[in-house]
């Protein structure tokens, strides 16, 4: 029989505030003199996994600039429910211009302050993955290729939710948009090659690029403040589930969020001038089964009638990120516990 | 207004050359308005370049269509484009070739304009003697200035090396002076023949 | 100082006097010289301190700018054509912010068929936007509108485009008198935003508008360009106080004191028509031409005054709307009204046709004769448009259009016998 090492979960834990952590180990969330720089009366949907993000990924990003920060946002949810007109929860500069330009209107903003001899001030430039993956791909390569000095991090919530729920390159196969309906001979999203944009970026060689999920928002936090002390174009990937797109309880984003990376099926890593550093093990391994049956937008696939096969390949995927970015020790991996199970 | 129209292929410095005219005409106190029949970059493909002289305002911006000078960079464009489209009947060519005008096919061109106005100019072989390259150009600028006495050799040069830095533009300046020679030459020898 | 020098590196020079601090370009004919010259200066240090960023197309050219410009620098662009479209979602996107970007618009075509030579198309496709347009008829006006621009767009907070055309005057080497430092810096003091993006101050910029308030904000945007048209006049008085020179205003008149017909265009081709009229002015014929610097904001009311007097205006112009007719002609239509004078339009020099002196003659001629039909595509190959129309109408697949009539052409041009 294998030893499975037994791990303490108390301290370290995701708890936002543990009263047990040094104040220097608790997040920035927990801080009463955080920024807040999007605050409290937007108009998210409740359990929205990108507000979430965003408040974490915003106030860090604070921390670490000294308060110096500016904004610049795509259009898309987070954009339309933090400034619900004529109202803005946006505590810090911010500049919304198009859906596909956040990326250049960044360069824009981080060649002005360096001309005024602000590089102090530092950019943020943030966007959900249809800004990101399609329409503002172009400029975000030009981005990375120059080189300059911006964060931008994508809030992953797989589609284009703010318009209705329709597909983008990030929307995982087998799943259910408006344009991929469960209808005809392959229901939901197609059985492509994906567009994996961690992998992109990384491709330019850029300082930081790094994968993070709203379960873990101490490593979501710990990614932004490392991203911050880098100069340079900078990447952060962020899933945050849906729950108006993904057909998921308010309440299970989080858990959800858990699921998605313990399956395999996001890989959590950073990585820096195009290779990776540091990979957020797998502890508690699941078949992807646990994690899409929570959400509606893969019910097909189950139910009166099913499509394992699709299922199946979904689970090749999560073994084949499983595999690349050695999320699993090898006793650990799904062919070594399915060994040891026939022994 | 003095009108100059200038033919040759991408890459001979035809563009170059109308420039370099209008800023000679320029430093003598000129009016100059110099400007290519415009393309997309394309070695070897037929160019067109224009330069207008004149004391007063030049406000049109037209391509020359009825030239008072015409230079041809390149003889293989004879017959592939119609060079001497609207010529003054008092009009100046110059052409750069070694050949004669009857060599190159061109002897109703007697007809048609005064002699003294027609010459040709070996500019290519000048240009290789002095500058090490067949851009024949500069040198032709020299040969216009002796012809038509639009600009002075001294403006042609100082123009030039204006234009190209160091040793290439005073190479380029030779190579002009030489043409001008050249040039100076061909009409006494004209001259010569006439009375004879 | 007096200098024998390119359009494009005219407008280098004086951009670089205006001091901007963020350079953003994509490269597309007939604007590369320019930017060219500029992205060396800043290289060299010349210009200084200024960010030249190459972008990855003019969708990001526009953008980088507009974001430097809400964080408060100074940012300038150049495009034409195809890449005025390609931009513009942000063209609209800078003066809906409010944000003062100045732009070289070195007019081309618009394809298809993809054409690089002049005409004003391109403009004429943002005209719409908010943007202030402003035409120059030669070289040292392109530069001098830069000067202003900077100033007019940062006083008004509304973006504003130099348009000269393409190869034409961007091409043409010619004498322009470049002003020194000292003067634009007089004329032209540190960019100081309306709004600006600053953690001292945060602001929130570009939040949606709904229909509540939305009709609003346009008409603010639309006041400010009413707005401009006292400013134009003003900033191009003020210009002359400083330099001398007349350029810039609303609008230009030659010879129009006691004109019958008075030609309207805008741009290089003014300085064409302006050679053609004192020679049907020797002929005898009363004859005159305005030229329209301001067409964006339209300056109606200046119009209407420079054309008073004459009973038949002329609109030449270097743009038109498919299946409708003339664009500046019917902005001229509109304020001429209830003036009882009779209005023709000219659609000439598409994709770069060449204007000759002696076509505009016979056109005036023509006019000055009553017999201008009320809309002309000047020196039109109508036995070629002919044909192509009868090879449709034989065949289904005709074939491309272009390419068919570019065969005909080039057919012509060989003739028997060659």
């Amino acid at each position: 029989m294998t030893k499975r090492p037994i791990r303490f979960y108390q301290v370290g834990s995701f708890a936002v505030g543990n009263r047990l952590l040094s104040d220097a180990e608790r997040t920035v969330q927990s801080d009463p003199q955080r920024s807040n720089s999007i605050d409290s009366g937007h108009r998210a949907c409740q359990g929205c996994g990108e507000a979430l993000g965003a408040r974490y990924a915003l106030d860090a990003a604070m921390r670490a600039a000294n308060n110096q920060l500016v904004a610049v946002n795509a259009t898309g949810c987070l954009e339309v429910f933090s400034t619900p007109y004529p109202e803005t929860s946006w505590r810090i500069p911010w500049l919304h211009s198009l859906f596909g330009n956040a990326p250049a209107v960044a360069t824009g903003v981080a060649a002005a302050l360096r001309v005024k001899g602000r590089s102090d001030v530092r950019v943020v430039s943030q966007g959900g993955d249809g800004s990101t993956v399609d329409i503002g791909f172009g400029s975000l390569s030009g981005m990375f290729e120059r080189n300059d000095d911006v964060l931008y991090i994508c809030y992953d919530n797989e589609g284009y939710m703010n318009t209705g729920v329709q597909r983008s390159a990030a929307t995982p196969p087998a799943a259910r948009t408006a344009t991929t309906d469960v209808v005809g001979p392959q229901p939901g999203n197609t059985f492509g090659q994906g567009k994996d944009l961690p992998r992109i970026a990384m491709a330019h060689d850029i300082p930081y690029v790094a994968t993070a999920t709203v379960a873990d928002l101490h490593d979501l936090e710990a990614k932004v403040e490392r991203a911050m002390s880098f100069r340079g174009a900078r990447y952060l990937h962020v899933l945050v589930p849906c729950p108006l797109g993904w057909g998921s309880a308010s309440n299970e984003t989080i858990h959800i969020a858990r699921l998605a990376k313990e399956c395999g099926l996001f890989p959590v890593f950073e990585a820096e001038y195009g290779t990776v550093t540091a990979v957020s093990k797998i502890r508690r391994p699941v078949p992807v089964e646990e994690y899409l049956k929570l959400q509606k937008r893969f019910a097909h696939l189950f139910g009166k009638n099913p499509h394992p096969e699709m299922v199946t390949h979904l689970q090749e995927i999560a073994n084949r990120n499983i595999e690349r970015y050695g999320l699993l020790d090898a006793d650990e991996s799904p062919a070594a516990r399915h060994a040891e199970v026939e022994s | 207004m003095f009108q100059v129209r200038i033919h040759g292929r991408g890459g001979q410095g035809v563009v170059t050359a109308a420039e370099i005219l209008s800023v000679a005409a320029f430093d003598e106190g000129r009016q100059a308005q110099a400007f290519p029949s415009f393309g997309s970059e394309r070695t070897g493909a037929p160019v067109v370049s224009y330069c207008r002289i004149d004391d007063r305002e030049i406000r049109t911006r037209e391509p020359v269509m009825a030239p008072d000078a015409v230079i041809v960079q390149d003889v293989t464009l004879i017959n592939q484009v119609d060079l001497f489209a609207g010529l003054s009947p008092v009009g100046y060519v110059l052409i750069n070739t070694s050949r004669s005008f009857e060599e190159l096919g061109l002897a109703e061109l007697f007809l048609r304009f005064p002699r003294p106005h027609l010459v040709t100019c070996p500019a290519t072989e000048i240009a290789l003697e002095h500058v090490g390259r067949p851009l024949p150009n500069a040198a032709l600028l020299g040969a216009f200035a002796s012809l038509t006495g639009q600009i002075t050799l001294d403006a042609v040069k100082k123009a030039i090396t204006d234009h190209f830095a160091g040793a290439v533009g005073e190479r380029n300046a030779a190579a002009a002076a030489a043409a001008f020679d050249a040039v100076v030459h061909q009409e006494e020898e004209l001259s010569r023949a006439d009375a004879d | 100082m007096l200098t024998q020098i390119e359009g494009s590196r005219a407008i280098a020079e004086t951009v670089a006097l205006c001091r901007p601090e963020v350079v953003c370009a994509y490269p597309i004919s007939p604007q590369t010289h320019i930017i060219e010259a500029v992205g060396v200066m800043v290289k060299e240090g010349r210009l200084a301190p200024c960010e030249f960023i190459n972008v990855e197309s003019e969708f990001a050219a526009m953008s980088v700018a507009l974001g430097a410009s809400a964080a408060g620098a100074r940012a300038y662009t150049a495009t034409a054509s195809q890449g005025l479209l390609f931009m513009m979602e942000a063209v609209y996107n800078a003066a809906g912010l409010g944000l003062p970007v100045v732009m070289t618009l070195a007019n081309r075509a618009i394809g298809a068929p993809i054409n690089i030579w002049n005409d004003h198309s391109d403009a004429m496709a943002v005209r719409d936007s908010g943007w202030i347009q402003l035409f120059a008829e030669t070289n040292q006006e392109a530069a001098d509108l830069h000067v202003q621009a900077f100033r007019l767009a940062e006083e008004l907070s509304v973006p504003v485009m130099v348009c000269m055309d393409g190869f034409i005057l961007t091409h043409a080497v010619e004498g322009v008198d470049l002003l020194d430092q000292a003067t634009v810096d007089a004329f032209l003091p540190p960019y100081d935003p309306r709004q600006v993006l600053d953690p001292a101050n945060p602001v929130s910029i570009g939040a949606m508008v709904g229909p509540e308030a939305f009709q609003e904000v346009r008409y603010l945007a639309h006041l400010r360009q009413l707005d401009a048209l006292h400013r134009i006049p003003a900033i191009a008085e003020e210009f002359f106080g400083a330099t001398g020179r007349r350029s810039g205003g609303l609008v230009h008149s030659y010879r129009t004191e006691d004109a019958d017909t008075i030609v309207v265009a805008m741009g290089s081709v003014l300085g064409t028509i302006k050679d053609a009229v004192d020679i049907r002015r020797d002929a005898g014929e009363r004859i005159g031409v305005v030229g329209i610097t301001s067409f964006r904001p339209f300056p109606a009311q200046a119009v209407r005054a420079a054309l008073a007097g004459a009973s038949q205006v002329v609109v030449l112009e270097k743009a038109f709307s498919i299946g409708h007719g003339g664009v500046l002609a019917t902005d001229i239509s509109m304020a001429l009204q209830g003036s009882g004078c009779v209005v023709r339009e000219v659609v000439a020099g598409l994709g770069g046709r060449p204007i000759t002196r002696l076509s505009l003659e016979k056109l005036f001629y023509k006019a000055a004769q009553g017999e201008l039909e009320e809309l002309l595509f000047l020196d039109l190959e109508v036995d070629v448009v002919e044909r192509e129309r009868e090879r449709m109408r034989l065949e289904r697949r005709s074939g491309p259009s272009a390419e068919n009539v570019l065969r005909d052409l080039g057919a012509r041009s060989e003739g028997p016998g060659r």
